[in-house]
């Protein structure tokens, strides 16, 4: 390999040279992290954040931001709960239908679409659970479960919402136009691409895989809590921007998604390990994502 | 020689590319030293290097100390006022706070060197582009700069305040500062430069003085002989593809008849402002309209909407290229594949890309290319989708001699193959030169139509026509 290429090779992949390097570091200070059930573990945690952050890649490469998919998360989690399951993922994309409808229709800037959606959904989670918790069915559990004593579904699902983000992103017309569309609006207008309508399907996606990921956490739990998932909309944004999407979009890869949400999952898991109090962990995360957008920054110069 | 800038052998390479080869430059107080090149030739990357915003990899500059760039993209706050801008970094202070009279006191007379005469308070977002480049050069002169580089300055202006500009650069001249002017206007550059750098693929290629040829500075810009600036290839026109009838929206143009037939270019030209971009837009389905039909071969197109005028066989080329036209994020396949996603032939699209000679590989993102390159991939998305008609604003606007006239040549191919073509350009010689039939319009209407071979005076005289009410 040339010096090019693999200088290509880096500035592709910084999140992954990251994540590697903080993987090495917590296995030098702790080697328990290596445990195979640990890791295990690392990826089962990482599971909701990636699910949610695939949805959000969508909307961060089509240039939106949708602040509303933790409260979605618990909204479809508690249908779930209290109907059936599929009916939770349907309510999902429904949320993700109106945000989208708001942001193209009725011309919001997607902050406000969604911050007003993250207060609708949480307070309708509030209203149905009449602020308890309640217990999943089998089916719901049965996402949160393992299908043998190593082989979490969680984990699986997550690759599956991976394999599935990476197809819609490169080999579809949907996923084609929503680079276009955060790339430069005006031109994917011009050259024909129906914008409005492009967007609609885009948050219900974003929806979409908000429920999906709200039925994994469930299921995980066995119950669906009406503050479930709250703030998760946070980590699903720095999960995408430290896999190397830009926020004004046009910019953003299914693989460095991925890698942000394990970056995120091994964080918490290290620091755990390390036995680094809780109240300085959220310290040292908040570090980390400054750290990753900066090295992003840079290497774009 | 009392030369303020010297530099010698200049190499700068971005990756693989060689974006510099060698370049010497010399900028003398008192002169107006043009660099002349096709985009992508290295002129940009040569005013960045003399400005430090770039480093170089070989090569000596001496004296850059002085040195001010007034770039396309212009450095001006928009929400303060006149003084404001022009003190900007070094506002006069006074017991730590902003000293207004002060700067109201030192404003006018910095005005005056540039012969701008505007209210020191007023907002800069209220001033004209001219205005406002003006107050750019202002603030520059009064860091004592003795280098003044002028970064295609004119390309925003209309005539009167290119002439306007021209005259300052001789009065900045009279006064000993050293101007490097970069334009694409080869009249410009006749009545206003004292020597003339040529530059190639990164490299010199030779030093012209005041009386330099156009003949001569296009041919040693693009390093061959042209036969013919215009080379329209007319055709016998066919069936009407294009009807344009009576087309109106209050207050921005009314009752605008065009009709365009198969094998044929129908410009059309007309002052700033004159509603062309507007008519063109709208019969597009960008915008909408009040009254009036727009039909492709036939079959009246619905209002406002873009994806049936597409389905009809109508295309649009933007006048703003980065802006409305391409996806800078992309690469070029990604930008060429835009509008025929639904539709999607990769060999084809590789044809196209071959066809256009568009300097840069398939994969390549569409940032890295230069201006004329950048415009043929937006062409080339429309001639993937193969329209009927298509429609293009302003074409040329910041593209070299060299691609122009390839421009030229798949608007001439287009019409061979009995399509039909709109061509919007505020530039009189190419509107004139490319067109079959040239559309005048004035205050947006129609204000007349003149045949093949009319004149720019003919053109002029009705482009600024008063129309009744």
């Amino acid at each position: 390999m040339s010096t090019i290429s693999i200088r290509k090779y880096a500035s592709e992949n910084g999140a992954l040279a990251g994540l590697l390097v903080l993987a090495l570091v917590i296995a030098l200070m702790q080697p328990a992290f290596l445990n195979a059930q640990n890791l295990l573990n690392v990826g089962v945690q990482a599971a909701v954040i990636a699910i949610m952050a695939f949805g959000m890649t969508f909307v961060v490469v089509a240039g939106g931001i949708d602040l509303s998919v933790g409260s979605i998360a618990a909204l479809a989690a508690m249908v779930g709960a209290l109907t059936a399951g599929p009916v939770g993922l349907l309510v999902g994309a429904l949320c993700g239908l109106v945000n989208g409808a708001l942001i193209s229709y009725g011309k919001l800037p997607p902050f406000i679409a969604t911050l007003a959606m993250l207060s609708v959904a949480r307070g309708l989670t509030l209203v149905f659970s009449e602020g308890q918790p309640h217990e999943t069915d089998e089916l719901v559990t049965f996402l949160g479960s393992n299908l043998a004593p190593s082989l979490p579904l969680p984990l699986l699902l997550m690759l599956a919402f991976f394999g599935v983000t990476g197809l819609i992103l490169t080999r579809t017309n949907l996923g084609r136009r929503m680079y276009a569309i955060g790339g430069n609006e005006e031109a994917a207008k011009l050259s024909g691409i129906d914008v409005r309508r492009n967007k609609l399907w885009i948050y219900a996606l974003s929806g979409l895989f908000a429920a999906a990921a709200g039925l994994v956490l469930a299921g995980r739990l066995g119950s669906a809590g009406p503050q479930a998932a709250a703030g998760y909309e946070l980590d699903a944004i720095a999960a995408v921007v430290i896999g190397g999407a830009s926020l004004s979009g046009g910019v953003g890869r299914a693989t460095g998604t991925l890698v942000g949400a394990l970056v995120l999952a091994v964080l918490r898991n290290g620091l755990n390990l390390l036995q680094v109090p809780p109240f300085w962990q959220q310290v040292v995360i908040g570090v980390v994502i400054a750290l990753a957008a900066l090295l992003d920054s840079l290497r774009r110069r | 020689m009392n030369a303020l800038i010297t530099a010698r052998g200049i190499t700068k390479h971005f990756g693989a590319t060689k974006a510099l080869d060698g370049v010497d430059l010399d900028i003398n107080a008192g002169e107006v030293h043009v660099l002349l090149g096709e985009n992508g030739a290295g002129k940009s990357t040569l005013v960045k290097v003399l400005a430090g915003i770039h480093g170089h990899d070989a090569g000596t500059i001496e004296g850059r100390a002085s040195l001010a760039v007034i770039h396309q993209e212009l450095a001006l706050v928009p929400e303060l006022s006149v003084a404001e801008n022009l003190f900007l970094n070094r506002l006069p202070r006074r017991f730590g706070f902003v000293d207004r009279a002060e700067m109201r006191r030192r404003a006018p007379e910095l005005l005056r060197k540039v012969g701008l005469n505007v209210d020191p308070d007023a907002k800069v977002k209220d001033l004209g582009i001219a205005q406002q480049q003006m107050i750019e050069i202002a603030r520059a002169l009064d860091k004592d700069t003795s280098v003044l580089i002028l970064d295609e300055p004119t390309a925003v202006l209309t005539d009167t305040e290119t002439d306007r500009l021209l005259e300052i650069m001789a009065q900045l001249r009279d006064n000993r500062v050293g101007l490097v002017f970069i334009t694409h206007h080869l009249d410009e550059i006749q009545r206003v430069a004292d020597r003339i750098t040529v530059l190639r693929d990164g490299r010199s290629v030779g030093v012209l003085g005041p009386r330099a040829t156009t003949q001569h500075m296009i041919e040693l810009m693009v390093g061959r002989p042209i036969d013919e600036q215009y080379p329209r290839a007319r055709q016998r026109p066919g069936a009407p593809l294009l009807h344009i009838q009576g087309l109106t929206r209050r207050g921005v143009f009314e009752d605008v008849t065009i009709e365009v037939h198969a094998g044929e270019v129908v410009g059309i030209a007309g002052l700033v402002g004159a509603g062309r971009t507007e008519v063109a837009r709208a019969a597009f389905g960008v915008d909408g309209y009040d009254h009036g039909t727009v039909a492709v071969d036939g079959k009246p197109l619905p209002r406002h909407n873009v994806q049936a005028a597409i389905k009809a066989g109508l295309g649009l080329v933007p006048e703003d290229r980065k802006g409305q036209g391409l996806v800078l994020t992309a690469t070029v396949g990604q930008n060429l594949e835009l509008v025929t996603l639904d539709d999607r032939d990769e060999k084809r699209l590789h044809d196209i890309a071959g066809k256009l000679r568009i300097k840069g590989r398939v994969e390549q993102p569409v940032k890295e290319l230069s201006g004329g390159n950048q415009q043929k991939v937006v062409i080339g998305k429309w001639l993937l989708a193969d329209p009927k008609v298509l429609i293009l604003d302003e074409p040329t606007r910041g593209v070299d001699v060299g691609a122009k006239v390839e421009i030229y040549e798949l608007i001439n191919r287009m019409t061979a193959q009995g399509r039909a073509v709109l061509l919007v350009s505020s530039d009189l010689p190419e509107v004139i030169g490319m067109s079959d039939r040239v559309v005048v319009m004035a205050h947006g209407r129609v204000a007349g139509e003149l045949p093949k071979g009319a004149t720019q005076d003919q053109v002029m005289a009705l482009a600024v026509q008063e129309i009744p009410a």
